[in-house]
């Protein structure tokens, strides 16, 4: 496969196909994955192509896809499950956080857990309750657990590669709304490791840092500000545990500014850790207090408005200024 | 998928309702796909007893309540369409289930839905138009459930049957004679939360009936990916009665209803009814079925259509007149353009909507991020006057 330009969605696609392909303890399970494709069609084509056997419509029961997967794993699998939407993953979170996380520590590291969990998440397509969440910080916390979520397509696609080819479990979490935008994926290209953050855009006057869906509005922030005569740098963090610090502190001890983005609340979320570690590590080099926007201490809104609740550049913006006024 | 596989074949063997071996009829049918009575066997008179003085005034308000929630629910899905709601869950072909057990409840009783259940909040009483509020996006539950005691619909599966088993615990404890149905899916019967359910409503002798639709289908899924076992089989091993009727006969399902229920206030504890039906359209407006199944199995199911059913069991009978007939048509055109009124009406909330009831006796961080947003949006409206 050449160099081509596709959804996210495809990307993931394209990506399990591969790992179907190659590796036959690959298996894929979840709820409508089969004849379906799952309810955003990322599976699509996979059960027609591989199988019932390998992709594995499951039955309606969180807490059974997980805990079977664990089960699958202890024999050698390497099974990749698909939580429907972001606010299903909860009956299977006694099974994520108090089996999974920890059954390799607790075996004196002689088992390995490779379950990839994949969980569209986040808002703004509009949908009702338990669809539109981003929990990751609740995952991030859980020692045991790696936590990542890629931008764009070529991450979705390679970092989706790595994260099968982990031995740990990988909680991934995929920016529903931006399913549909479409970038280059070159199935050739030798990728960086998962966890490291990288630079999407240079700048010289503030660091902006975010992940998953809040990346591309970063992106246009940046674009925005340039009118306006201020050099933004955006940085993808791409995992969320463990952290990239190092690429963070750098950007942020040339530019000595930073606002961190996110969907999920504040309170307690990534941002308060990016804020806290970036304190501690660059103290002399910042000229303003760390500043986080994200969602707010309330339930996630019904979809008419959850164009308030959710970052957008306006607010990234305002954040962006404030950061300056110091 | 077998769609012929359990409901009855033949008259013959439709009117004899075949036997497990427990005695029990392996499916309840009163009222034939054709609109006929079944003559009750030995087998069936235990339910078929709960509706034998039903009068004909009783049987119009049935066919009126199916009828009126079909187009409720048809014009919902208009809605949808048109973009007026951002979503919607439709009950059609599901009407008998929902209208049969539904009016099967009293008013004291408490009801727990899915998301599905138009059609049970229409017999509680329930202003259909609350009902699209979260649909549309303008809230996530829009009615107190107090007021018609038909609990908040349930987006996650199998969430509320543990909460519909706890409050029937809590009447029990009260010395009430109150039960309370639980809704739920054929998909939903695999969930940890209903086992659970199961076990402590029998442990604990809870006044509860579980109330399955067995539509066939979750999502994709048909109900062979759940279970080996026909669901209302499960409730043995957990020891307590499960009895499968035909979920597009409004009349057994309201027999089996209130037999269930009728247990259940004389302190016998739970029943799993499985209301053996079919979803006629897709799983959500945002579903495609005609990747997961055939044209075909949907016009079998047509022929089974609890509507026509009961229209056809009225006429044979002389039960209800060209005007009774008319007088509907008028009252659901009437329905259809009222939701459509109010549905279009409905205003966003105001944006500092996110920040209500959060807590019940408030909270200091979301008081002060309430004051930052007002500021915010204020900060807004200063530049536009300038
Ligand atoms: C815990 C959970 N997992 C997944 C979903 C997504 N989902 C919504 S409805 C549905 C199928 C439900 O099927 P069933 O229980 O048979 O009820 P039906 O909708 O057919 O009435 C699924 C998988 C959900 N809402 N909750």
């Amino acid at each position: 496969m050449a160099v081509k330009k596709l959804p996210i969605a495809k990307a993931i696609n394209e990506s399990l196909r591969r790992a179907l392909d190659t590796d036959p303890k690959v298996l894929v399970m979840g709820e409508d994955v089969g004849k379906l494709g799952g309810v955003f069609r990322v599976t699509d084509g996979l059960q027609k192509d591989f199988g019932e056997e390998r992709v594995i419509d499951t039955p309606l029961a969180e807490s059974g896809i997980v805990g079977t997967a664990i089960g699958l794993a202890l024999r050698g699998y390497r099974p990749v499950v698909e939580i429907q939407f972001d606010g299903f993953v909860f009956p299977a979170y006694d099974q994520i956080v108090t089996q999974l996380a920890k059954m390799h520590a607790r075996a004196l590291g002689k088992i390995k857990l490779p379950v990839v969990i994949r969980i569209p998440y986040g808002g703004g397509i509009g949908a009702v309750e338990h669809h539109s969440e981003s929990p990751e910080a609740l995952f991030a916390h859980v020692a045991g657990l790696k936590v990542v979520s890629p931008s764009n397509s070529s991450d979705a696609y390679w970092m989706l590669q790595q994260a099968i080819q982990s031995d740990d479990p990988v909680i991934f979490f995929e920016p529903k709304r931006r399913y549909w935008d479409k970038s280059e994926v070159d199935p050739e290209s030798i990728p960086g490791p998962l966890h490291k953050a990288s630079v999407v855009r240079t700048g010289t006057d503030l660091t902006l840092v975010a992940y998953g869906p809040m990346v591309k509005v970063c992106l246009e922030a940046a674009a925005a500000a340039e009118e306006e005569g201020r050099s933004l740098e955006v940085v993808d963090l791409r995992s969320i545990s463990p952290i990239d610090f190092d690429t963070v502190q750098t950007s942020v001890e040339k530019t000595r500014r930073l606002v961190v983005v996110h969907e999920a609340p504040v309170f307690l979320g990534s941002g308060a850790e990016l804020a806290a570690r970036i304190t501690e590590r660059s103290f002399y080099h910042l000229e303003a207090p760390v500043l986080r926007v994200g969602g707010y201490h309330a339930p996630y809104p019904p979809a008419r408005l959850e164009e308030e609740y959710l970052p957008g550049l306006d607010r990234v913006l305002d954040a962006v200024d404030r950061s300056l006024a110091y | 998928m077998t769609v012929e596989s359990t409901v009855t074949r033949g008259p013959r063997k439709r009117a004899a309702a075949k036997k497990t071996p427990g005695g029990q009829p392996d499916l309840v049918q009163l009222l034939t796909p054709e609109g006929k009575r079944v003559r009750p066997t030995k087998a069936l008179a235990e339910y078929a007893a709960f509706v034998e003085d039903i009068t004909p005034e009783e049987l119009r308000g049935l066919y009126r309540d199916m009828v009126l929630t079909r187009r409720f629910d048809a014009e919902a899905t208009s809605l949808q369409r048109q973009g007026e709601l951002g979503l919607w869950a439709s009950l059609l072909g599901q009407e008998a289930a929902q209208i049969g057990s539904g009016r099967a409840t009293r008013p004291d009783d408490y009801v727990f839905p899915t998301y599905r259940e138009h059609g049970v909040a229409w017999t509680r009483g329930v202003d259909p138009t609350l009902l699209l509020g979260m649909f549309r996006g303008v809230n996530n539950g829009g009615w107190d459930p107090t007021t018609n005691n038909f609990h908040l619909y349930t987006i996650v599966i199998g969430s509320q049957t543990l909460h519909a088993t706890g409050y029937a615990m809590g009447i029990a404890k009260d010395g009430a004679d109150s039960a309370v149905i639980a809704y739920f899916g054929d998909g939903a019967s695999s969930q940890g939360d209903v086992a659970e359910s199961f076990t402590f409503s029998a442990v604990y002798n809870a006044p509860v009936v579980f109330f399955c639709q067995n539509n066939q289908w979750a999502i994709s899924e048909p109900t062979e990916k759940q279970t080996r076992v026909p669901l209302y089989q499960r409730a043995r091993g957990y020891g307590f009665p499960g009895v499968r009727v035909d979920g597009n006969d409004v009349l057994a399902c309201l027999a089996v209803t209130r037999w269930a229920l009728e247990r259940a206030r004389r302190g016998e504890g739970p029943t799993l009814v499985e209301a053996f039906t079919y979803r006629m359209g897709a799983h959500t407006t945002s579903d495609d079925p005609t990747r997961y199944r055939h044209d075909d199995e949907r016009a079998a199911w047509e022929a089974k259509d609890p509507i026509i059913r009961l229209r056809a069991y009225l006429e044979a009978q002389s039960h209800a007149d060209e005007a009774f007939f008319a007088e509907l048509e008028a009252e659901s055109e009437a329905l259809g353009k009222r939701v459509r009124e109010v549905v279009r009406a409905m205003p966003d909330p105001e944006h500092l909507a996110i920040f209500d009831n959060v807590y019940a006796d408030g909270h200091a961080l979301v008081d002060e991020e309430r004051a930052q947003f007002a500021a915010y949006q204020a900060s807004f409206a200063d530049g536009e006057d300038k």
